[in-house]
This record gives structure tokens, C-alpha cells and sequence, in this order.
């Protein structure tokens, strides 16, 4: 066992894959951290459970994208030997927790689009993809629902919640419109119906978050989706200490198991 | 290979091991068993995993190794498939009566909304605490009439 990073593979499918794969980890770990500090007992417990879906979504792909790249990689490899360049998840998933509020903002932005898209996805061409997706949709709509549910509990509550709700709406909006970005080398793969545009989700999730918005007495945020650029590894400041953390033991004590 | 090893005995160890998280229920219970196959050189187990984030996964293929070896099977191969996906619909009428004997309301089938029932003393006059319980398959809720909690069998 090697601390090396590894090199990021050029193969549209394992980089379509890691893509989504890299999401689900980064969100799970990010929602892991709300261990020991969630508000209530039944929200650490549903925090945790929902990360510890995500890191099981992470797994599969990982280890599919593994099977693709037959480099003699495996999901550890992915997830413990890359440095931060060679990560392609959204900046919306990296994002600090922030309070509460943020954490739920986030996961309500998120999973309202990952419904969508695993949805799609069970109609994907490739039948591990579209087997994952069938399990992970079913996972999915528990999270929105738990999170659109605290979203109108938050927005809909008091004069500080909704304020911290309407704050945190604001900060991640801009980040949102990286979920709806497809890079060149998935064109064809989205042609043979691999993978799918997710442009064409963009309607149906606004017309979902407007509505989920209004009913947590939410005003909308007008400003561009203008942050972008995990999807091609340029990440924030966040990404290095968060992979700081997930990584340590391994790259410290490589090969490490119990 | 000895006699008495038949793929079908070695179905019925696999099938009788126990869920790791739900110890009252077994693998065959579950219905995550989808194939066992004997050859030469050992016995192929094909399980199909219940949700992403089930850390029981990992042991539960351990423990059928395991109950296989003991029995005397050779090497034994643990194979997932996830396709189609499970579904609580593949959990035994057996199964069900044991979760509710274990006080855990059991799953409806898929696509239906009926009233979950307490485990303790049968009425339908119940509440959800919360969606998300002990484990991953489990929510939590609560009686209105004997007011005991109980867990409930999501479905999925
Ligand atoms: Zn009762």
C-alpha cells in the first residue's frame, strides 16, 4: 500500500461516475460532522442516517468506476488517494455546515436535484448505473422530504430561524447552478444514454424549489448562479482541510484496516 | 465432495443466518438471497444489499462464510447483484409476523397507505416521531392509545 496519489483517469465513463460519486462523499462527510451537535436526538440520528446513505451511494460508484478503469484501483483508492485538484464534486457540496439552517438549505437544494437525477438515471443505458440509481432514488426521497420538512418548520417558525433560513438560501444559491453543468467528455455518453443532461432537470427542480420556498415563506434569491468549478477541480479552501481530515489515517497509515 | 454438501442444504444455512441488526428476522426472511450455487472449488453466494448506507452488509456476507464453513462447505464466495433492487415487498409473511412479535410494525407493500398498526396492542391511532430510527430500515413512532414507541419497518 502506497500514500501516492493516484492520477486521475481520462475515461469519460469513470470520470462521469467519480463525478457524482465525489458528491456523495463529500456531502456525507460534510453531514457526518453534525455528529454529537445536532439540535435533537431524533436529527443526529437522521443526519447520520442520511450520511451514512450518501457514503453508501459513494461506495457503489466508486466501485463501479473502479470496475470501469481496471487500473487495480479500488473505492479506497478513490476516496483516500486523491488530492484536492483531482476531486470533481460541486463547490455546493463542500461548503462549511454553517448552522443548522445551512446544513438543511443545502441538503433540501441538493437532494430536490439528486431525486431528479437518479430518477432519470434508472432509465440509464448502463445497468449497474441505472441499479444503483434504482436503489439511491428511493434514498433520496427520504432525504428531501425530511429536508423540505424542516425547510417550512425553519422558514415558517420563528423571527430568527426564518432569518438564518432566508441567510442561508442567499449564501448557497449562487452554487447551485454548477449541479446543471455537464462537462465536454460527457457528450457522448449523455448521446448513447449513459448518462443524462442535467439541464433538462433544471425547469422541475425550480418549479419544486419556488413552491417548497413559498410554503417555508422564503423569498427567492435573484442572484446568478455565479460559483462554479469543483466539477473541473478547482475547489475551494474548504475542499483541502475537509480531504485533510477524511484522508488523514490513510495517508498517514496507508493500508490502514480494523 | 460429501454427500449430505447439496446446494440446497447450503441454501438452507444461508438462508437461516441471522441479520446482523434485526436479529429476529433471518437472511432468508429478508429475501436477500438470490443464489447459491455449489461447484468444485466452493460455493458462490449472491446477496443483493439492502440500502446504500447499511454498514450490516460487510457482516452479514462474514457470517454466512462463516455458517457455511462450519457446515463444511469450502471456500465460499459472496457475489452482490443490484439488480433488481430489494424491496421490503421481499420480506417473508413469516418475516412480517416475526418483526411484529419483536414489537417492530412491519412494511406495507409498496404504493399502498395504510395505517401502521402498534406492535403492542394493535391500534391504528398512531403518530410518526421520526423518519429516521435506530437503523437505516427503521423509523420511529408512537401509540396514541397504549402511548408505547415503537419502531416501524420502512418501506423501500
Ligand atoms: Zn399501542
Amino acid at each position: 500500500m502506497s500514500t501516492a496519489s493516484i492520477s486521475l483517469s481520462k475515461e469519460p465513463l469513470v470520470r462521469f461516475i467519480l463525478r457524482r460519486a465525489d458528491d456523495a462523499l463529500v456531502l456525507g462527510h460534510r453531514l457526518s460532522e453534525w455528529c454529537g451537535h445536532a439540535p435533537l436526538l431524533e436529527e443526529e440520528m437522521a443526519l447520520a442516517n442520511i450520511a451514512l446513505d450518501h457514503l453508501g451511494q459513494a461506495r457503489a460508484l466508486y466501485t463501479y468506476a473502479a470496475e470501469v478503469e481496471a487500473a487495480g484501483l479500488d473505492e479506497d483508492a478513490y476516496a483516500y488517494r486523491r488530492d484536492p485538484v483531482d476531486y470533481l464534486n460541486v463547490l455546493l457540496v463542500e461548503r462549511p455546515n454553517g448552522d443548522f439552517a445551512h446544513t438543511i438549505v443545502r441538503l433540501w437544494l441538493y437532494s430536490a436535484f439528486m431525486s431528479l437525477w437518479w430518477q432519470a438515471m434508472t432509465g440509464s443505458k448502463d445497468a449497474q448505473l441505472s441499479a444503483i440509481a434504482a436503489r439511491a432514488v428511493k434514498e433520496v426521497a427520504y432525504h428531501l422530504r425530511h429536508a423540505a420538512n424542516w425547510l417550512v418548520r425553519l422558514g415558517d417558525g420563528t423571527a430568527q430561524s426564518h432569518q438564518r433560513t432566508q441567510m442561508a438560501l442567499d449564501q448557497l444559491w449562487p452554487y447551485a447552478g454548477e449541479m446543471f453543468t455537464s462537462q465536454p467528455d460527457e457528450e457522448d455518453l449523455i448521446a448513447t444514454g449513459i448518462a443524462i443532461d442535467p439541464e433538462t432537470l433544471r425547469q422541475a427542480w425550480l418549479t419544486r424549489i419556488m413552491n417548497e420556498a413559498a410554503q417555508a415563506l422564503l423569498k427567492m434569491p435573484t442572484a446568478p448562479f455565479s460559483q462554479q468549478g469543483g466539477r473541473s477541480g478547482n475547489h475551494s479552501e474548504a475542499m483541502g482541510h475537509l480531504l485533510a481530515e477524511l484522508q488523514f489515517m490513510q495517508r498517514t497509515y496507508p493500508g490502514a484496516q480494523w | 465432495m460429501v454427500s449430505h454438501l447439496t446446494t440446497e442444504a447450503a441454501r438452507s444455512i444461508a438462508e437461516a443466518v441471522p441479520d446482523p441488526e434485526v436479529p429476529v428476522l433471518t437472511l432468508g426472511d429478508l429475501g436477500i438471497i438470490r443464489a447459491v450455487a455449489l461447484s468444485d472449488a466452493g460455493v458462490d453466494v449472491t446477496i443483493t444489499p439492502t440500502y446504500s448506507g447499511c454498514p450490516a452488509m460487510n457482516a452479514i456476507g462474514m457470517d454466512i462464510s462463516l455458517a457455511l464453513t462450519q457446515a463444511g462447505y469450502g471456500a465460499v464466495r459472496i457475489q452482490t447483484v443490484l439488480s433488481p433492487a430489494w424491496s421490503t415487498d421481499w420480506i417473508s409473511a413469516e418475516g412480517h409476523a416475526k418483526l411484529r412479535a419483536f414489537g417492530i410494525a412491519p412494511p406495507h407493500p409498496r404504493g399502498t397507505v395504510l395505517p401502521v398498526a402498534c406492535p403492542h396492542c394493535g391500534a391504528t391511532n398512531t403518530s410518526e416521531i421520526a423518519h429516521f430510527g435506530s437503523t437505516a430500515c427503521k423509523a420511529l413512532w408512537r401509540c396514541n392509545v397504549c402511548r408505547e414507541p415503537f419502531d416501524h419497518f420502512k418501506c423501500h
